[in-house]
């Protein structure tokens, strides 16, 4: 994935002498620059307009340590130290959110990732060239769909007068009367998780389809002479084809873990479930643009950044310990 | 007692291949009818609709949703807005994102590995919501166009897709040019770029459906900007005035009221507008189906 595994290659080569890149043999100098000048001409423009809407607004982060008001100038601010970050800590509302966000992105981590091999490996089994490619093309639809459409379909399906769910519910006498799925807490995160695969599951499952496809057909031939059934080559066979995908895409993702999504969350939140709606993002977006606390949102957001990153490395790090794939 | 295993042996396969078409078929189904049911409320009378009942199919045919959703010349603009933002960011995006990967994919650039790291980084790393939104006011990008093209111009994994191609094109190809002469932004523009067509494909679709589909950069910077409404923006305004009339009973009797002076509900209303904004990505994904789902591997597999 990133630009060290793909030069691990180049890296297993380096040698001491640092000023020069022995694999290429080229060093900075003003002569390198000169030859190089149209590749920089390039490049480096666009990296100057990454690092001022990427990285220079890592500058705004001084306001968690302020008590920020925007109508004083910068030498005007009043300091506060790690004031804010012990205020959120020792916040209810923050603890709730951060509990909120965690259970979501789990939820939607697990259930996406197994939906996503369990699509797949049926997928797999299906023999129709046609019929295999008409239900992907219609799986991955959803994906593309913004969730504004996509709460607008949950709210219609869930809706008590006529929403799809419960006409099914009441058909099969599951329950006797239409649920308010919407206005209750604890159906909340169940709704966020089965809304997530329903948009996702299609786009998932084509790693892991393809992964499954370039494993080498003679392991299963030689596990049918050896007498697998069905569930043992998937077991032994399959499972450890795609291992390589999944410890990938697992690094990526715990990197999300308190990027939860909060647009469905957002959309589909009301007064009546926000003690399980409220994601951090929410969080911030509310203290920080509605109410104009930007001190506590900034610092919600520093919390959130570092650790996404932490978490990275860290699981990065274990992956390397384990031989398997890593993304740094 | 070998009869019988030869027996299950034989037939367990065609029982697990019916359950698992069976299995496809509902997953067919359960993704397919939210459209079909949006499309079926959006060519259905408002009022009738209400009444309840409607499933696949419309009971009581019109095109008033649609002209409701029409005649207001807010939607007119909001679709010009969306559109145009998102040939600009599409066109632009991968122009620099190509361009910036072919650099990247020259082994001698020394710059190759720090601008790498620098993007890469940026998937983790986010400086958060209120210091960009600090940047984009002190820029004075608020309530102007440009907030929706120049934030998101070239992303890491874009780049990641592009740059994973341009290194599987065979290395001789830039030599050769190089031979004869030719400057890297000519070996670009003349050799690579016309080449990258499918994994183009790929990452136009990505940034088109992404642009497209925004609706929170309206929200947070140009919400109160009329003309700088996009689809989506007022497709999430109709959601929240929709939402509380699902849920809340005692709004309900309030929302009948209304729809008697109108023939169009709220509900109607946002199933054409849901079909409006859908329709554009229902007709083009199929198209570059083919090209997304290589480029999903460049971008997530390693080589």
């Amino acid at each position: 994935m990133s630009d060290a595994v793909l030069d691990k290659q180049v890296k297993k080569q380096k040698t001491r002498r640092s000023k020069v890149d022995p694999e290429i043999g080229v060093s900075l100098s003003w002569k390198t620059l000169k030859i190089q000048k149209q590749l920089i001409f390039m490049s480096v423009p666009i990296a100057i307009y990454l690092i001022i809407f990427n990285y220079v607004p890592v500058w705004g982060w001084i306001m968690a340590f302020q008590n920020y008001r925007p109508a004083l100038s910068f030498g005007q601010q009043e300091w506060v130290g790690f004031q804010q970050f012990k205020f959120l800590f020792s916040d209810e509302t923050f603890m709730l959110v951060l509990r909120n966000t965690v259970a979501m992105s789990f939820i939607n981590l697990v259930l996406g990732t197994v939906t996503a091999i369990g699509l797949a490996l049926l997928l797999n089994e299906i023999r129709a060239k046609f019929f295999k490619r008409i239900v992907q093309s219609i799986s991955y639809l959803p994906h593309f769909l913004s969730w504004v459409i996509a709460a607008g379909i949950v709210a219609t399906s869930l809706s008590i007068d006529d929403g799809i769910v419960n006409v099914i519910l009441m058909k099969l006498h599951l329950i006797k009367e239409p649920i308010m799925w919407l206005s209750e807490g604890k159906y909340f995160w169940g709704i966020v998780g089965a809304s997530n695969v329903w948009k996702e599951v299609g786009w998932g499952t084509i790693i892991y389809l393809a992964a499954i496809t370039s494993i080498d057909p003679s392991l299963y031939e030689a596990a049918s002479i050896d007498g697998a059934t069905r569930l043992q080559k998937m077991r032994f066979v399959t499972l450890p084809g795609i291992k390589a995908t999944f410890v990938i895409l697992l690094i990526m993702n715990i990197g999300h873990i308190l990027d939860a999504g909060f647009e469905l969350q957002y959309l589909l939140g009301n007064g009546l479930t926000i003690d399980y709606s409220q994601t951090i993002d929410i969080f911030v977006i509310k203290y920080g643009i509605s109410m104009g606390n930007y001190s506590l949102a900034t610092a919600a957001g520093i919390f959130k950044t570092i650790v996404s990153v932490v978490l990275v490395f860290m699981a990065n790090y274990t992956a390397k310990r384990l031989g398997e794939e890593r993304l740094i | 007692m070998k009869a019988v295993a030869k027996g299950s042996s034989r037939l367990e396969p065609v029982v697990f291949h019916t359950l698992n078409s069976l299995f496809m078929l509902f997953v067919v189904a359960v993704t397919l009818y939210p459209f079909l049911h949006t499309m079926a409320v959006s060519f259905n009378d408002g009022s009738d609709t209400l009444a309840g009942g409607i499933y696949l199919w419309p009971r009581s045919w019109t095109l008033e949703n649609y002209k409701a959703v029409f005649v207001s010349g807010t939607i007119y603009h909001a679709a010009f807005i969306s559109v145009s933002r998102t040939v600009i960011s599409t066109l632009l995006g991968v122009f620099l994102t190509t361009m910036l990967a072919y650099a990247l994919a020259q082994p001698q650039y020394i710059f190759r590995k720090k601008i790498g790291l620098l993007f890469i980084l940026t998937m983790y790393f986010n400086a958060g919501l209120i210091p960009n939104y600090f940047l984009i006011k002190n820029m004075g990008l608020l309530h102007s166009f440009m907030v929706y093209i120049l934030p998101s111009l070239v992303s890491a994994f874009n780049l990641i897709i592009m740059r994973t191609y341009i290194r599987g094109l065979p290395f001789s190809l830039t030599e050769s040019a190089k031979i004869d002469g030719a400057g890297d932004f000519r070996i670009f523009w003349k050799i690579i770029f016309p080449l990258c067509t499918p994994v183009l494909a790929t990452v136009a679709l990505f940034i088109a459906v992404g642009s497209w589909n925004a609706w929170f950069d309206t929200f947070l910077y140009a919400s109160s900007d009329i003309k700088l409404s996009t689809l989506q923006y007022e497709m999430m305004k109709l959601l929240g005035s929709t939402m509380s009339t699902n849920n809340d009973p005692s709004m309900l009797a309030g929302g009948q009221n209304n729809q008697v002076q109108a023939l169009v509900t709220p509900a109607s209303i946002r199933s054409a507008i849901t079909i409006v904004t859908a329709v554009p990505i229902l007709f083009v994904y199929p198209f570059l189906q083919k090209y997304f789902v290589v480029g999903l591997n460049l971008g997530s597999v390693k080589e």
